[in-house]
């Protein structure tokens, strides 16, 4: 290990690529921004939020916040706009003419992408979007330039008139690393100048935008070929030479640090003619990119020679791990090492819910019930899709469960006249893009029984705050909407509308077989708020009294993680029949004494653990 | 591979402290002067699912991610865990494990079993493997969210930098917080350091 020197007056940070780009826009002047939170990108506005010069709201949801900070551009102040991957498609209506009006204040669109797909529904490669709307694209290394490239997507903006997407990936927002920031600006707003003929995109308007946005598609390609932010690094050995960005270039880097590269920082609109003459210096050019063959496509179309997804995944991540085997292949090199040490078949570990999480008295109702087809949406309540519940049938988009509940009731087969129909969407996703679902089913006549999990936090990104919270980003007091009031006007009789607490599992049962019968859209709101948040408070924990469990594994089917498995039996009932019989104990530091464990506990073996300090560890070696 | 990056691997389960563990080791190299990169697989890591943390430091540090095969120290948070992730060893690294063990509901509800002595498992692969019930001792101590700096004590003398800079960064997180509870993060970093000096 080679000693180094601590650096004197050190001005490193060591951050994240998501704190990177708020520092970013802090610095560069930014007067608004506006985000909806989605892993990986919601901690850019929870860093920007604690800036106090700047304004920063969580939208309803992306297409809304895209619209905001397009209202600060055109307003003539720099404006942020931060998305993970499939808020973007959300955003895409205002995005696709936005790119006709271009810019005023400097407009940058911050997309997250969920490469590998650590927590979303798909895997999108967001750079699509700039070659879609004729928008110039960034793509960061690493959380220094996540710093230096937004701070330059401003000047670029403004310089071209035209909203600029900065493209990060998980390995971008939350790798940390060393980052030294610049000298701070101030970007005065320049105001809102009336200009109809560029704001007011009526057919006539729009046509005559297009003939600008072609020249400037033009004047990008020009910007692209001199722009520092893509450079030629030489190497010493010509076999394969790399065209990469973004996370999977320090993968090139680690793998073959001999080896040229074309390191991509704009990398849409691309330099083209710049990579045809990289190309003529090396034996083999290797695109490596994440995820899509965009490059690739785009100089095979131009006529350069290039490998690319004939030698690695269109799918998942970069690694070195990934890139060394097929390129080492391609130049004839022997593929050295791998793993010495074998792997083992472990079980696996899928996210589970909280610990006393309102949520399972929902999922234990709802695997209680039967002939059901429960139309799912994305959030915390989408685990219920797995064991032990697995009492979700689908899952889509933000929003979906309501609408695809109405078409799997319209459209239901003669086999399925007696399935109950039923929507499980929590309070965050509802305001984003559910409210409209239930619009469409009150107004058409559908017979949908929605459950809204109201837990008053945005829980899966962390329990961020939303309108059903009544607190803003900065966790100050302000609106709180009234789900009740709320599901009338959007024209729920009622008399079919029940605010139920989840914990109390025997109403909620009764609110499900009532209004599951009630052949018209009914709405059954639950009122616990999220474990992870402030607002939960834990009650005294419980014990299991050992020797009055009859290992009957009732309490197992709650799916609380707190909930253990000491032995298991297996007995040979009076029918002959063989029962597994699970004989449980409660994890007493973890239990929060939320109760649901003891409904269905038929020998009332589950009870308070007074006078409990510490439990008895298992040890396993 | 740049033989000057020392790569550590923390891995454990949500909830564990395991980003804590990465972040201390990370701004303890950082402070004296080296490139460093930590990464997170940290899918939903509030739900009880796997969390690995990944640190690389040296002179100059490119990928973020460690290599299977690679890694020159692992602290495990969870038998079952080490396990799992023992592939990412070199073959002469070090592993230290917390023998604390934390069952998923998976298991709990008898879709999958926990492995059989897992660390024997280990052992058998040729790894040279420490071990030491954390999870009790932090709860005799007072709080199971002391494993954290009981299992950097642990490592603390297999560092490239000395135990003591390690036990400054960790004790600077907490000094914020009162003295007591530095105090107590001090005795479950000397408790760990002892077991594997």
């Amino acid at each position: 290990m080679n000693a180094v020197e601590p650096k004197s007056a050190d001005l490193r940070q060591f951050i994240s690529g998501n704190e990177a780009v708020a520092l970013a826009a802090r610095d560069a002047g930014v007067k608004v921004a506006a985000a909806y939170p989605g892993t990986p990108s919601t901690e850019i506005l929870e860093y920007v939020s604690k800036y106090p010069d700047m304004y920063s709201e969580w939208s309803i949801n992306e297409k809304v916040s895209l619209e905001v900070a397009i209202g600060a551009s055109l307003a003539g102040s720099r404006a942020l706009c931060a998305m993970k991957h499939v808020g973007m498609n959300v955003a895409s209506d205002a995005f696709m003419t936005q790119t006709l009006i271009g810019a005023v204040g400097g407009l940058v669109i911050v997309v997250a992408d969920d490469v590998g797909l650590s927590s979303s529904q798909n895997e999108q490669d967001s750079r699509y979007w700039g070659r879609f709307a004729h928008l110039p694209v960034l793509e960061p290394s690493d959380a220094q330039e996540a710093y230096e490239m937004t701070r330059a997507a401003y000047g670029i903006s403004e310089q071209f008139e035209v909203p600029v997407i900065v493209r990060l990936t998980t390995r971008i927002c939350h790798v940390k690393s060393v980052v030294v920031t610049g000298e701070p600006e101030t970007h005065a707003s320049t105001g809102f100048k009336k200009d109809p003929s560029r704001y007011v995109m009526v057919p006539g308007n729009a046509k005559g935008r297009i003939p600008m946005m072609m020249k400037r598609d033009e004047a990008l390609q020009a910007y692209a070929l001199n722009t520092s932010l893509n450079r030629v690094e030489p190497g010493s050995d010509n076999r394969v030479g790399f065209v990469t960005s973004g996370a999977a270039y320090y993968h090139v880097k680690e793998s073959f640090p001999d080896a040229p590269v074309f390191k991509l920082g704009f990398s849409h609109p691309a330099p083209i003619d710049a990579i045809r003459d990289f190309a003529t210096t090396v034996d083999n050019t290797v695109v490596i990119e994440e995820v899509e063959p965009l490059l690739e496509t785009e100089l095979r179309a131009a006529g350069v020679e290039v490998h690319g997804k004939d030698l690695v995944p269109k799918i998942g991540e970069m690694s070195p791990a990934v890139i060394t085997p097929p390129v080492s292949k391609l130049i004839g090199e022997a593929i050295t090492e791998g793993t010495l040490i074998p792997t083992s078949e472990v079980f696996p570990r899928p996210p589970t819910m909280c610990v006393a999480c309102p949520h399972l008295g929902i999922y234990y109702c709802l695997s209680h019930i039967k002939n059901t087809i429960i139309s799912g949406d994305i959030g915390c309540y989408t685990l219920g899709a797995g064991h032990p519940w697995n009492a979700l049938d689908t899952t889509i988009s933000m929003g979906a469960s309501l609408s695809v509940a109405q078409g799997l009731d319209k459209g239901r087969a003669e086999s399925d006249a007696n399935k109950n129909v039923l929507a499980v969407i929590g309070d965050s996703t509802f305001l984003h893009m559910g409210m409209q679902g239930l619009l469409d089913i009150t107004y058409n006549k559908g017979n949908v029984t929605i459950l809204l999990l109201d837990n008053r936090a945005v829980g899966m990104t962390g329990g961020q705050d939303a309108p059903s919270s009544g607190l803003n980003l900065q966790g100050e007091k302000t609106t709180q909407v009234d789900f009740r009031k709320l599901c009338e006007a959007l024209g729920v009789k009622p008399e079919r509308i029940h605010e139920v607490n989840p914990y109390e599992m025997p109403v909620l049962f009764k609110a499900l077989r009532t209004e599951v019968k009630i052949p018209e859209p009914s709405v059954i709101i639950t009122n616990q708020p999220c474990v992870l948040t402030e607002r939960y408070s834990k009650l005294p924990p419980l014990k299991v009294e050992t020797d009055k469990c009859t290992g009957c594994s009732n309490c197992l089917d709650v799916g609380c993680p707190a909930i253990l498995v000491d032995r298991r039996e297996t007995v040979v009932k009076p029918n002959g029949k063989e029962k597994e019989l699970a004989f449980v104990s409660i994890d007493t530091a973890a239990c929060t004494g939320c109760g649901l464990c003891t409904k269905p506990c038929a020998p009332d073996a589950i009870v308070p653990a007074f006078n409990v300090s510490k439990i008895d560890a298992v040890e396993i070696k | 591979m740049n033989n000057d990056v020392t790569n550590i691997l923390v891995v454990g389960i949500g909830g564990q402290g395991v980003m804590t563990a990465a972040e201390i080791l990370a701004t303890t190299a950082l402070s004296l002067g080296y490139d460093v990169k930590k990464t997170e697989v940290a899918g939903m890591a509030q739900r009880g699912g796997v969390v690995t943390s990944h640190v690389r430091f040296g002179p100059k540090v490119y990928s973020p991610a460690i290599k299977p095969g690679t890694a020159d120290l692992m602290l495990a948070f969870e038998p079952a865990e080490a396990l799992r992730w023992a592939p990412h060893l070199k073959q002469d690294g070090l592993l230290m494990v917390n023998t604390y063990a934390q069952e998923p509901p998976v298991v709990s509800i008898g879709l999958f079993d926990y492995p059989d002595s897992p660390l024997d498992t280990v052992r058998a692969m040729g790894i040279e493997t420490h071990d030491y019930n954390a999870g009790q001792s932090a709860i005799e101590l007072g709080d199971r969210r002391l494993i954290n700096s009981i299992m950097l004590g642990a490592i603390s003398d297999h560092l490239p930098f000395p135990a003591e800079t390690l036990e400054e960064s960790l004790l600077d997180r907490f000094r914020h917080k009162g003295e007591k509870l530095v105090a107590l993060n001090q005795q479950a970093f000397e408790l760990g350091r002892k077991v594997f000096a």
